[in-house]
């Protein structure tokens, strides 16, 4: 896959990580402002999209880096069952997903318990799941050409 | 601000219409996201900006995809012949449009008016905000009451990208 021009190269060098600063805004101030897990971590995806359209030629790399996503989505959904099972676990009315941590005060960003923590799960696995979709469309095409 | 909605309906419908007819898939694509994002606007409208925000990523993450599809294998349409005779697409139309009429007619009488949620679970989510601490009503509905919805809307998208993977891969991963 050829990339792009030097100058879509340069502006992707300087919008790609304010692109992901904000997805990861998005998902830390889910419990407070509109946004959340899911429109984050899809945030945080395109600024992978982008820079793998601009600099097309780190598609080598990408192969190792596949692998390494595959671990991280299926790691989150991981995370968010055993988060559900601390709720059944310690919690004193013993339910699946029960919000045991202390709620703090309404506004604050350290508050509404374990809001926050599934909240950065579901970003951390959507942004896995749309850069992997990508990555397998784009690499799995070249080796149709080889 | 209900006349700037119709506005953006009437859009939405024009671009759909547009979508099916045109000549080359790129331009029926292109014509496809005024629909999309006629629905951000429509989202803004309503007075939901969770909604909002989701929309307008997902629509441009799916529009470089369909394009980039698009470019790799082709902008012709295939040319699709009539199998039936235009009679029986003229019944089939008739008898859709009368079942929908009548299912319309019996469950609109039985709701309360646009933007009026009355049901139960709606103001018990609303009252029982407080309960979760978070500030973002839409937030504590999805990751409070309802986390096992959340649960399977992940699992939903991890089982699209194992059939992605698996559909895709040519060769084996560790055997070439």
């Amino acid at each position: 896959m050829k990339g792009m021009t030097i100058i879509v190269r340069k502006v992707t060098q300087f919008i790609a990580p304010i692109i992901f600063l904000f997805g990861i805004y998005i998902v830390f101030y889910g419990h407070l402002t509109p946004g959340g897990g899911f429109a984050g971590g899809v945030i945080m995806a395109s600024a992978f999209i982008l820079q793998i359209l601009a600099n097309g030629e780190i598609l080598d790399k990408l192969r190792k880096e596949e692998s390494g996503l595959e671990f991280l989505e299926s790691g989150a959904i991981l995370g968010f069952i055993i988060i559900a099972g601390f709720g059944l676990i310690l919690s004193s009315s013993f339910v699946f997903f029960s919000n045991f941590i202390n709620k703090g005060v309404i506004g604050k960003l350290l508050s509404a318990g374990m809001i926050p923590l599934e909240n950065i799960i579901v970003g951390t696995e959507v942004c896995a799941a749309i850069t992997t979709i990508f990555i397998a469309l784009v690499v799995y095409k070249d080796e149709v050409a080889l | 601000m209900e006349i700037y909605l119709i506005i953006m309906l009437v859009l939405m419908i024009f671009g759909s219409l547009y979508s099916l007819h045109a000549k080359d898939l790129l331009s029926a694509v292109i014509s496809y996201g005024i629909v999309g994002f006629g629905l951000v606007i429509s989202f803004l409208l309503l007075q939901a900006p969770d909604l909002a925000i989701v929309q307008v990523v997902i629509e441009i993450v799916t529009l470089v995809i369909m394009i980039a599809v698009i470019k790799d294998t082709t902008e012709k349409e295939d040319k699709q012949t009539a199998r039936f005779s235009q009679f029986i697409y003229l019944l089939v139309l008739l008898l859709f449009t009368i079942a929908f009429y009548l299912a319309f007619d019996k469950i609109s009488g039985s709701l309360s008016p646009f933007g009026q949620h009355a049901t139960r679970m709606a103001t018990a989510y609303t009252q029982g905000v407080h309960e979760t601490g978070s500030a973002n009503l839409v937030t504590g509905v999805v990751f409070g009451f309802r986390a096992y919805d959340t649960l399977g809307e992940a699992t939903v998208l991890f089982t699209a990208v194992i059939g992605v993977l698996t559909i895709l891969r040519l060769k084996g991963k560790k055997g070439e």
